[in-house]
C-alpha cells in the first residue's frame, strides 16, 4: 500500500514537472504552427470553404476522416456483437409528464440544429461529426424520457451503409477524375455561400448521416434488454 | 480573458476531484460532464470553436448518456427503486 502511494506520488510529480515545463516553453494559445500557416494561406483558394477546419478534415486529410469513420464503425459493430441480440425492447419506465413533453418538444429543434450544423459545416464551425451526434441525440432523447420508440433499426442500418458507400464512392470518383483520393470536385463556387466548396459539403452530409445512424444504433442497443443467461 | 481561463481551470480541477470523491456514481457522471463542458469553454477561449463543439457534443452529450446508461444497465445508480428515468 505504501509503495503504491509512493509510486503514484512520484508519477504525479513527474507529470506536474512535465506540464510546467511545457507551460513555460509555450505561449498560451499560440501553438507552434508550421504546416498550419501554409494551409491558412492557401486553403480558401484551393478548396473554396470558408471554414478552414473543414478543408483540412475533408480535403487535405480526407483519408484520416475515412479512418475515423472506420474506427467508429468497428466500435459500433463490436458493441452490437456484445450487446445486441435483437431481443424485445426494454420496457422503459415512463418519465414524468414534464420530462416527456419537454423531450418531445426538443426533438424537432434538435433535428433542425443537427441538420443546420451538418449542412453549414463548410461555412461555420461544426460539421458532420458534431451534427451527426446531435441528430442521434435528437432521436434518442424521447426514447430516454420514456416515450415510444421512434428509431427503426433496419432503416438506421441501411442509412449507415448508404452514407459510408456515398463517402467512399465520392472519393473514388475524384480519384478517377483527378488522380487523388477525395480531391474536391465540382468547382468551388463563391466563397461563403451555401452551395460552394465542391464535394466537401456532400462528404460532410455523408459523414453526418453515418455518424448519426451509428450513434443512434449504438445507444439503442444499450437500451435493449439482456436476455437472462441460460 | 485570463479570468475566464482561470475560472474554467479552477472549475475543471474541482469537478475532476469531485468525480473521484463522490460516492453516488450518477453524481460522478454528472461531474464528468461538468469537466468536459468547462473544457469546451476553454477551447472557445483558445479560438477553436470546432473542437469546442465536438467536446461539448461528444464529451457531454454522448459519453454522459453512455455512462449513465451503463450505470442503469448494471443497476449501480444508487437508489434504483425510485429513480425517475
Amino acid at each position: 500500500m505504501k509503495t503504491h502511494n509512493l509510486t503514484s506520488f512520484v508519477f504525479l510529480a513527474g507529470l506536474v514537472v512535465l506540464l510546467a515545463a511545457l507551460l513555460v516553453e509555450l505561449p498560451f494559445g499560440h501553438g507552434p504552427m508550421v504546416t498550419g500557416q501554409g494551409i491558412l494561406k492557401q486553403a480558401p483558394q484551393t478548396t473554396g470553404t470558408a471554414n478552414i477546419v473543414t478543408s483540412v478534415v475533408l480535403g487535405y486529410r480526407g483519408l484520416d476522416t475515412l479512418g475515423e469513420l472506420t474506427i467508429l464503425f468497428i466500435a459500433a459493430t463490436a458493441v452490437g456483437l456484445v450487446l445486441g441480440k435483437q431481443t424485445r425492447q426494454h420496457p422503459i419506465r415512463q418519465g414524468g409528464y414534464i420530462l416527456r413533453i419537454a423531450a418531445d418538444l426538443l426533438h424537432p429543434f434538435l433535428l433542425l440544429l443537427g441538420v443546420y450544423i451538418i449542412v453549414h459545416g463548410h461555412l461555420t464551425p461544426g460539421g458532420g461529426f458534431q451534427g451527426g451526434v446531435i441528430l442521434a441525440i435528437a432521436y434518442f432523447l424521447p426514447l430516454l424520457a420514456g416515450t415510444q420508440n421512434i428509431i427503426q433499426e433496419k432503416l438506421v442500418s441501411i442509412l449507415e451503409g448508404l452514407a459510408g458507400t456515398a463517402f467512399i464512392s465520392i472519393g473514388l470518383l475524384s480519384m478517377f477524375k483527378h488522380g487523388d483520393f477525395l480531391a474536391p470536385l465540382l468547382g468551388q463556387g463563391t466563397l461563403g455561400e451555401l452551395f460552394s466548396g465542391g464535394t466537401l459539403p456532400l462528404l460532410y452530409i455523408a459523414v453526418g448521416l453515418k455518424v448519426g445512424s451509428e450513434m443512434a444504433g449504438l445507444m439503442m442497443r444499450m437500451l435493449q434488454e439482456d436476455e437472462p443467461l441460460a | 480573458m485570463i479570468w475566464i481561463t482561470l475560472i474554467a481551470v479552477f472549475v475543471i480541477i474541482i469537478a475532476a476531484i469531485a468525480v473521484v470523491m463522490l460516492r453516488n456514481l450518477m453524481a460522478a457522471v454528472v461531474a464528468t460532464s461538468v469537466v468536459t463542458l468547462t473544457l469546451s469553454i476553454l477551447f472557445v477561449v483558445l479560438r477553436a470553436p470546432d473542437v469546442a463543439m465536438t467536446e461539448a457534443v461528444v464529451g457531454m452529450g454522448l459519453s454522459g448518456v453512455l455512462l449513465a446508461m451503463t450505470l442503469r444497465k448494471l443497476k449501480m445508480n444508487g437508489e434504483s427503486d425510485h429513480e425517475d428515468a
